[in-house]
């Protein structure tokens, strides 16, 4: 009985997903963010586009780093040509600092708007146009109501929303698929070398959406997201099963 | 070749009845508008109750007052005429895109193809007649088929309809020279020989009358009855790419001018459809009862001849629109066209970078609502001076020239404006070990730099800077720099710049 009660349910499950807004991406679209433990951390395994994703940040090097976060996960969305525009009260975001992540500054388009009323208009016009790949707003303040305005908005487009809240003043209940927080950590720079190593964020998922928050260390490396600690796991391990596989032998 | 329409008004008292309108107190009593000639005081116009009593223009005002003891004189504004047909004729334009001004007292319409939408030319012309009457304008007019015909009923013969050229060379025929347009000179003539209608003068051979008279005579005969083209001087230059609606009962609400405006944008995107065409510019004309023009204008990134995404940008403006009474008449036109490359339909929809459609009718929308200046994108520029690293691109199309530099680390975040910082450098050229922003002490752990950059002299004077990459005991990193060379007395010259991630 409790075996078909379980199949029963993820039978249930896989029928409500896709009606929440989680749509399996169409064949030959997938995009690899290389997100490995965080993906798995979605329903489906899969890290949602075509979804509003919210993410905090408390401090300016906060945002730094979620800009970088954000570099990493725009460069494959971006990698087929696609364009992304930008939505900002005060520009501070310097396009050359994106380069690194593989994401073209010439095709973010910044729209700069000091009013967070006309952001949210603009942004929500934005999510309505499929021909961009994403959206990045800079909403400190939004309310439910707004943010179900854009959760519906892409639910129609497939086009992916990011939203910014740089100190809200109530984090609040948003419509979103995902919230996210990244704080930069102290850098682990190469063996014998001096100065700063590979970027590396403590990135947590506070909410998910029908999946598990979870916490992980990433760096930027060689192109990609890369995970230290697992890393690190998965090199003690073989050492482990080396070192015994030589003692059996 | 269709046969040409043209209606001539002539407003009388124009002067006067403007004075009237403006001092309705003057509406029961003789008055005339004065203005000094050689010492002397003329009468420039006469309202029709002075005229009646023999009082015209040119009399003297003396001469005046001694005809009508305490008549008023009022001062003749200069220009006034011309400034009062102007309007006039911008007004007409509801019933005729051509409309132009006959100075010093008349307008002059090409009427051609346009009285159907009144029922007739018989209405159409009382309607112009009716609402000029009705705003207390003392008006004549009449309607036939040449400009000399036209000029010549409004003045000397009745206000009428003539389609018929045989029947407006028999109105011509009965009228005074002077319906002509002649000059002064060769009206004395006429009158001398005692050439009293056209009629007597009209069939002699063209030989004697040019020596007699001089060409001139000839060429407004043969403009009357239309051997000759007579061109108009429109008020306004007609727009090749316009439409127009009128509209039966006038138009107040919001509802009312969507529906004109989305009946004009398929019309006018349909005309420019078919010339392979599209739209840059756009200007929406509401004219409104009250004899105002509401004018909306819109421009777009690129050509376009989707009518359902201009009436989205006209939609944004539609409130802006006062209609007060009412609108009667509806003007679109495409004040700039570009040509439009039809475009491939594209079977695998996806990420199609800057230059689709759908993204430039984004923009436009945005920019219609916020303003052109609000949206930016980037290139690279060939200096190394991080604020001028970028440059604005013109438009959507315009690539990179060179490469984005990926060979030197770059902030995400750049202060617009560095600030200054306290710090602790232990060695001229090394970097800081720690530093002090917002009352905060930040000790630096690692360290990367120092990345010198000069300021180009030839653009502005300056010290350089030394960049350094710093990580702080958070894991936090900034982009420091020191401005200028180590000094050791100077402070503040150490600043933040940037944040890395």
């Amino acid at each position: 009985m409790p075996a078909a009660n379980a199949d029963i349910i993820r039978q249930l499950q896989r029928e409500i997903l896709p009606l929440q807004g989680f749509k399996p991406p169409t064949a030959g679209k997938a995009v690899d963010f290389h997100l490995g433990p965080i993906a798995a951390a979605f329903p489906n395994q899969i890290f949602p586009t075509g979804a509003v994703h919210e993410f905090l940040s408390r401090t300016p090097p906060q945002s730094a780093a979620t800009n970088g976060f954000l570099g990493g996960l725009l460069a494959p969305l971006m990698k087929n040509g696609g364009a992304c525009l930008w939505i900002t009260g005060k520009r501070t975001c310097f396009p050359p600092g994106f380069s690194i992540y593989g994401v073209p500054p010439d095709r973010l388009l910044f729209l700069d708007l000091p009013k967070e009323k006309d952001r949210c208009w603009a942004m929500e016009e934005a999510l309505k146009c499929e021909a961009l790949t994403a959206v990045i707003g800079e909403i400190s303040e939004i309310g439910f109501t707004e943010s179900r305005r854009l959760q519906l908005a892409v639910e129609q487009s497939r086009v992916t929303g990011f939203l910014l809240r740089h100190n809200p003043r109530n984090p609040g209940t948003v419509a979103s698929v995902a919230r996210w927080e990244i704080s930069p950590l102290p850098s682990e720079p190469e063996e014998g070398l001096p100065g700063i190593g590979f970027a590396r964020w403590q990135t947590t998922l506070l909410k998910v959406r029908n999946g598990r928050p979870g916490s992980w260390v990433v760096e930027w490396s060689a192109g990609r997201f890369q995970f230290p600690e697992e890393a690190a796991q998965i090199t003690t391990l073989q050492t482990h099963h080396a070192t015994r596989k030589h003692r059996t032998g | 070749m269709t046969t040409k329409s043209y209606t001539a008004l002539w407003f009388r008292h124009l002067k006067t009845d403007w004075f009237q309108l403006k001092q309705p107190a003057l509406r029961d009593k003789p008055f005339v508008l004065s203005i000094s000639d050689h010492g002397r005081k003329l009468v420039a116009a006469a309202d029709p109750k002075a005229e009646s009593q023999g009082i015209f223009r040119g009399a003297t005002v003396a001469d005046a007052r001694a005809i009508i003891p305490g008549i008023e004189v009022l001062d003749d504004i200069p220009g006034l005429s011309d400034k009062l047909l102007g309007a006039l004729a911008e007004w007409c334009i509801r019933f005729t895109p051509i409309a132009a001004v006959d100075a010093p007292d008349g307008l002059l319409l090409d009427t051609t193809g346009c009285s159907h939408l009144w029922g007739g030319d018989q209405a159409y012309l009382q309607a112009i007649l009716t609402r000029l009457q009705a705003r207390g304008y003392d008006v004549r007019g009449a309607m036939a088929g040449t400009i000399g015909t036209v000029w010549a009923l409004t003045r000397f013969g009745r206000q009428a309809v003539i389609p018929d050229p045989a029947h407006q060379r028999d109105e011509l025929l009965r009228l005074p020279p002077a319906a002509l347009r002649l000059e002064t000179v060769t009206l004395d003539k006429l009158q001398k020989l005692g050439l009293v209608t056209v009629g007597q003068f009209a069939h002699m051979t063209r030989s004697v009358l040019r020596r007699r008279f001089g060409q001139n005579l000839l060429r407004r005969l043969d403009q009357a009855f239309g051997r000759e083209e007579e061109f108009l001087q429109p008020l306004q230059p007609v727009e090749q790419y316009q439409e127009r609606l009128p509209c039966l009962e006038p138009i107040a609400t919001a509802t009312g001018i969507g529906i004109a405006l989305q009946r004009l944008l398929e019309a006018l995107t349909k005309r420019v459809q078919k010339e392979g065409k599209g739209i840059r510019e756009a200007q929406l004309k509401a004219y409104r009862l009250d004899g105002k023009i509401e004018h909306q204008k819109i421009a777009t990134n690129r050509p376009t001849d989707n009518a359902p995404h201009l009436f989205k940008l006209f939609e944004l403006k539609i409130q802006e629109i006062e209609p007060d009474l009412g609108i009667e008449l509806f003007t679109l036109e495409a004040t700039k066209l570009e040509d439009l490359s039809p475009v491939q339909e594209e079977l695998w929809a996806g990420d199609q970078g800057l230059e689709t459609r759908p993204i430039a009718e984004l923009l436009d929308q945005l920019t219609g609502r916020f303003g052109s200046g609000c949206i930016r994108r980037y290139l690279p520029d060939e200096h190394h001076w991080p604020e001028r690293s970028i440059k604005p691109a013109q438009d959507l199309s315009e690539k990179p020239a060179i490469p984005w530099r990926t060979d030197r680390p770059r902030p995400t975040i750049l202060l617009p404006q560095p600030i200054p910082i306290q710090v602790t450098a232990p060695v001229p050229d090394y970097p800081p070990l720690l530093f002090r922003h917002q009352d905060k002490v930040h000790q630096i752990k690692k360290a990367d730099g120092p990345e010198r950059i000069e300021r180009e002299w030839w653009l502005e004077e300056g010290p350089h800077r030394d960049y350094y990459c710093v990580e702080d005991q958070d894991g936090a990193r900034y982009w420091l720099f020191r401005s200028g060379h180590y000094t050791g007395d100077r402070d503040q010259q150490w600043f933040l710049h940037g944040y890395f991630p």
